[in-house]
């Protein structure tokens, strides 16, 4: 007898948890994919899986067996023109002397193929993102909150009508209806039980004062049940809700950057990546997240994300334009009571001398109150120059909010990105 | 049995002409039972014994799922399984293999996988080949009932899968995950090739598991004991104790028993893995009868039920094409040539027996006095019950399938710039050319002979182990890994000696690299 039994709606991913451990123990291969897949690839897709290379030696399972040498045996099929004693030359070069003659060769030149896997976006992101946390996010949230939403905190006792709660309210009615007319429906019953008795009894003969008596009871009895009130102030529940901070799930990213013209194409590309990375990470932590792309030369305007990236300027440079346009549209729209801000800047260092110190002055008073993270980082081969000193001062001087690095070329980014995000354990330390 | 498969067919027949099962491409549960009813009426009919079936309907992932896991329905968790997962999707999902159609659980019930993208056809020729073919060879072969007890496998898999699971929990994964990779690394030579194994049971295995781990330590702590035994030893006379006292050739069992550092859990992780090699010890032995006797009898079946007027020409058709690609043999200088195709040459051998039985030639009455002429069912049945792969070749493999095959054995010396063809499929060849083959089969030629000679018991604690060089062959290029594993497990030194014919000839030596 056979037993038909369909398991198709079994879980299928029965080998999920293997996966993991896999996962997990190619962890250093893996994370090197991911940290050259962000390098290299271009930017609109980096928001999908990769494909994961690992040397088939590091991934090898080791067994005793026999190597190359000896004197090796096979039977093959399939035999033409060989006659007993016939001596085939071996072919020159790499396979010397392969254990078994022509058919192990081919599967031997298979074996040595890297182990090619794919992981998924998810899985891409979290190597991307491994280790870094949002700066003061928390902080945000335990804090600074101003939003609210309602939770369900159980059922009480006292409230307004519109939360009563029918089920419980009427499930109380009827405990109470019970307990309270318990005692009278007991005598009622014993009493009608007697009349019954009594006219079985007396058959015809009946005793009329007793009867009389026993009716007069019943109905005092079954009045006073219906005197129990169906509903009771004693019974109403309300459901109950309790006011709960809710932590903003909006965030607003400003990119400004520098678009003067010693600004090159290639340093913008390195900017992009940059906000790019940075717009990926708040995009996993916020559930709304809006970018307002500033650029500037001698004046800052705010402008689409092509625009931002390839139209070309000439020009000087005047960072302070761009961040009073930033601080305008941070006080017009995004009120820092609702909104995640953090802002990124990327310059290649050059200022109008004078300017930089306004800056300074333009972020250390109002700006970096209103924001959750203030980085900056200077894409330039070259010494820095005013602005990187200024903001140095910035640096010391709030060093839970703003954050600076200098990078040469795009294999930077990504540890820089790291190294400004890196999960810090100890926030008051100085990065 | 055949009282309900009269009456679905009768019931049925209204339906569909000619009293065919079915007719169309799709496969339902109902069909199912039915063509299973069929196959198995025919079975019984030619006396195939089985296990009882049970025939699970599975996707295409939960296939993979299955693939990955060795077959296993259930396992402890390992990367290595994660890896093979991710090797399978990424060929299927490439296009570059199609998925096994079939995989088949020697257990009691016989668990069979069939696959929902499947026709009907395949769904029939899956449960003739599984349910029919390998779970009455489960049953039937002597290496099969000597090594494994199929009712208590997976009992024994629930246990193992709990058992990791909770070393993982108290020691942490990665330790479990240290032990398990040594382990697996020898998991091949955790085998007794020639002592009788005890069942596994269940049962058995829970009572005694915690008996085991005390008396386990015990055991192993008189082994290494350094205090002198004042009862005995006041003769003063130092003997020296030699172990092992004969060499072993079960690496893990020795591990197991006689590893001085090891925790309990360890050792029974190490017994976990040994029960698992044991588990496929007869698979490894068997690939051609098996997978042969699968293939000849879904041949057989389904012919059969063509011949019964339960199915169409075209399902009898689609079958046979099926059928042939199963049992292809790429010639050796084909792309798709990789070694010899165990379907193929097991189809190929006990086709032939049936030919001989029924219609022998003068070179079968020659080579094959016994077999020509006699009753082919019964011949059939003993050559599947009581041989593996490499004696089952030596017996059964007849010149004309070595013709049909055209077989030829070469030779390959190292040393040589030629390879030698040293017979082919003649008359001179054939006594060769089969020993030759057999001995393709033979485990303990295909892999090497290694073994633990000796423990340095009272001084550094190291082992050495002896391998037996066959035909001058050296170890892979793995040694030194492999023994990196054994040195992790057994705590001490490790040495590995080649021996050929004339004495040693390569010493391999692992040292204290990790703490």
């Amino acid at each position: 007898m056979s037993y038909i039994i369909d398991r198709r709606l079994n879980g299928k991913h029965k080998s999920s948890i293997n996966r993991q451990r896999f996962l997990r123990r190619y962890r250093q291969h893996i994370r090197k994919a991911v940290e050259d897949a962000v390098n290299e690839r271009s930017i609109t897709d980096l928001d999908r899986g990769e494909k994961i290379t690992i040397p088939q030696k590091d991934i090898h399972e080791p067994n005793f067996g026999h190597g190359e040498g000896g004197r090796g045996s096979i039977v093959h099929p399939g035999n033409k023109e060989y006659m007993t004693g016939d001596r085939i030359p071996k072919p020159q070069g790499g396979g010397s002397g392969s254990g078994s003659g022509q058919g192990k060769a081919g599967n031997q030149g298979e074996g040595e193929d890297d182990f090619v896997f794919q992981i998924s976006q998810d899985e891409f992101l979290d190597y991307v993102f491994e280790d870094l946390a949002l700066p003061n996010m928390l902080r945000k949230e335990l804090k600074e909150v101003k939003e609210y939403s309602l939770r369900h905190a159980g059922i009480v006792s006292e409230g307004t009508p519109s939360k009563l709660n029918i089920v419980r309210s009427m499930r109380n009615a009827y405990a109470r209806r019970m307990v309270m007319s318990g005692g009278a429906r007991k005598k009622l019953r014993e009493a009608e039980e007697e009349k019954e008795k009594l006219l079985l009894e007396s058959e015809g003969d009946v005793d009329q004062a007793q009867l009389a008596w026993l009716d007069e009871q019943i109905k005092l009895l079954k009045e006073k049940i219906e005197r129990t009130p169906f509903l009771d102030t004693y019974d109403l529940r309300y459901n109950h809700h309790v006011k709960e901070p809710k932590p903003s799930s909006k965030a607003v990213m400003f990119c400004v950057m520098d678009v003067s013209g010693s600004m090159t194409q290639e340093t913008k590309n390195i900017a992009k990546r940059f906000f790019i990375l940075l717009y990926l990470f708040l995009n996993r932590n916020y559930e709304k997240i809006e970018v307002v792309f500033i650029r500037h030369h001698t004046s800052a305007k705010e402008v689409s994300e092509e625009e931002f990236f390839y139209s070309r300027e000439t020009g000087g440079t005047i960072v302070s334009s761009a961040l009073k346009l930033m601080n305008k549209i941070i006080d017009e729209r995004y009120s820092p009571d609702s909104w995640n801000i953090y802002a990124a800047q990327a310059s290649d260092g050059d200022n109008w001398d004078d300017d930089s110190d306004i800056c300074r002055k333009l972020v250390a008073d109002d700006i970096i109150q209103k924001l959750q993270f203030f980085t900056y980082i200077e894409i330039t081969p070259r010494d820095h120059q005013s602005l990187w000193h200024a903001y140095d001062v910035l640096q010391s001087q709030f060093p839970d909010y703003f954050s600076m690095r200098h990078i040469v070329d795009v294999g930077d980014i990504y540890p820089v990105f790291r190294d400004l995000f890196q999960r810090r354990l100890h926030e008051s330390n100085k990065q | 049995m055949s009282r309900t498969s009269n009456s679905t067919a009768t019931s049925t027949a209204d339906r569909k002409k000619e009293g065919f099962l079915s007719q169309g491409p799709d496969w339902s549960f109902d069909l199912i039972q039915q063509y299973d009813e069929e196959i198995g009426a025919i079975a019984a009919d030619f006396g195939l014994d089985t296990y009882p079936n049970q025939i699970e309907i599975i996707s295409s992932e939960q296939m993979m799922d299955a693939y990955a896991s060795v077959g296993m329905p259930l396992g402890y968790n390992h990367w290595s399984y994660g890896k093979q997962f991710l090797e399978v999707e990424q060929n299927y999902k490439r296009g570059r293999m199609g998925l096994a159609y079939e995989i088949v659980i020697n257990s009691s019930p016989c668990i069979a996988y069939l696959m929902e993208e499947n026709n009907m056809m395949m769904q029939a020729l899956v449960i003739a080949h599984a349910c029919y073919g390998h779970n009455s060879f489960f049953k039937g072969n002597y290496l099969f009932k000597t090594w494994t007890d199929a009712t208590a496998i997976i009992d024994y898999l629930v246990f193992a899968k709990k058992y990791v699971q909770q070393c993982e929990e108290k020691y942490g994964i990665e330790e479990v995950e240290l032990t398990l990779d040594s382990c697996h690394a020898l998991m091949n030579f955790g085998v007794d090739r020639y002592k009788r194994p005890i069942p596994l049971s269940i049962q058995e295995e829970k009572a005694r598991q915690d008996e085991r781990e005390k008396a386990l330590q015990q055991q192993v702590n008189d082994l290494w004991r350094t205090i002198p035994n004042f009862g005995k030893s006041g003769d003063a006379k130092h003997k020296e104790r030699i172990f092992p006292e004969e060499p072993q050739e079960n690496l893990l069992y020795f591990l197991e028993k006689n590893a001085p550092l090891l925790k309990p859990w360890q050792r029974e992780l190490i017994r976990i893995v040994r029960k698992m090699a044991q588990y496929f010890y007869p698979q490894r032995q068997t690939q051609v009868m098996n997978e042969g006797w699968a293939s000849f009898w879904h041949y057989t079946l389904m012919n059969e039920l063509y011949n019964r007027g339960k199915v169409n020409e075209g399902f009898i058709l689609e079958f046979l094409q099926s059928h042939t690609n199963v049992v292809y043999q790429p010639e050796f200088d084909s792309p798709y040539y990789s070694g010899v195709n165990p379907y193929a040459l097991g189809f190929a051998i006990y086709t032939d027996i049936k030919r001989m039985c029924e219609n022998p030639t003068d070179e079968d009455r020659h080579w094959f006095p016994d077999i020509a002429g006699a009753d082919w069912l019964k011949t059939l049945d003993f050559a599947m019950r009581n041989f593996k792969d490499e004696s089952f070749i030596l017996q059964f493999l007849s010149p004309k399938v070595m013709r049909d095959f055209r077989f030829f054995g070469i030779e390959n010396d190292v040393l040589d710039p030629f390879v030698e063809v040293k017979e082919i499929h003649n008359e001179d060849g054939f006594q060769r050319l089969r020993q030759r083959l057999a001995q393709q089969y033979n485990l303990s030629y295909r892999e090497p002979n290694i073994q633990v000679q000796r423990v340095n018991i009272d001084g550094d604690r190291s082992v050495v182990l002896r391998h037996v060089m066959d035909n001058d062959r050296p170890l892979n290029k793995d040694t030194v890994e492999v023994m990196r594993h054994f040195r992790r497990l057994w705590g001490f030194d490790v040495r590995l000696e080649s021996w050929n014919a004339e004495g040693q000839v390569q010493t391999y030596a692992c040292g204290n690299e990790e703490s």
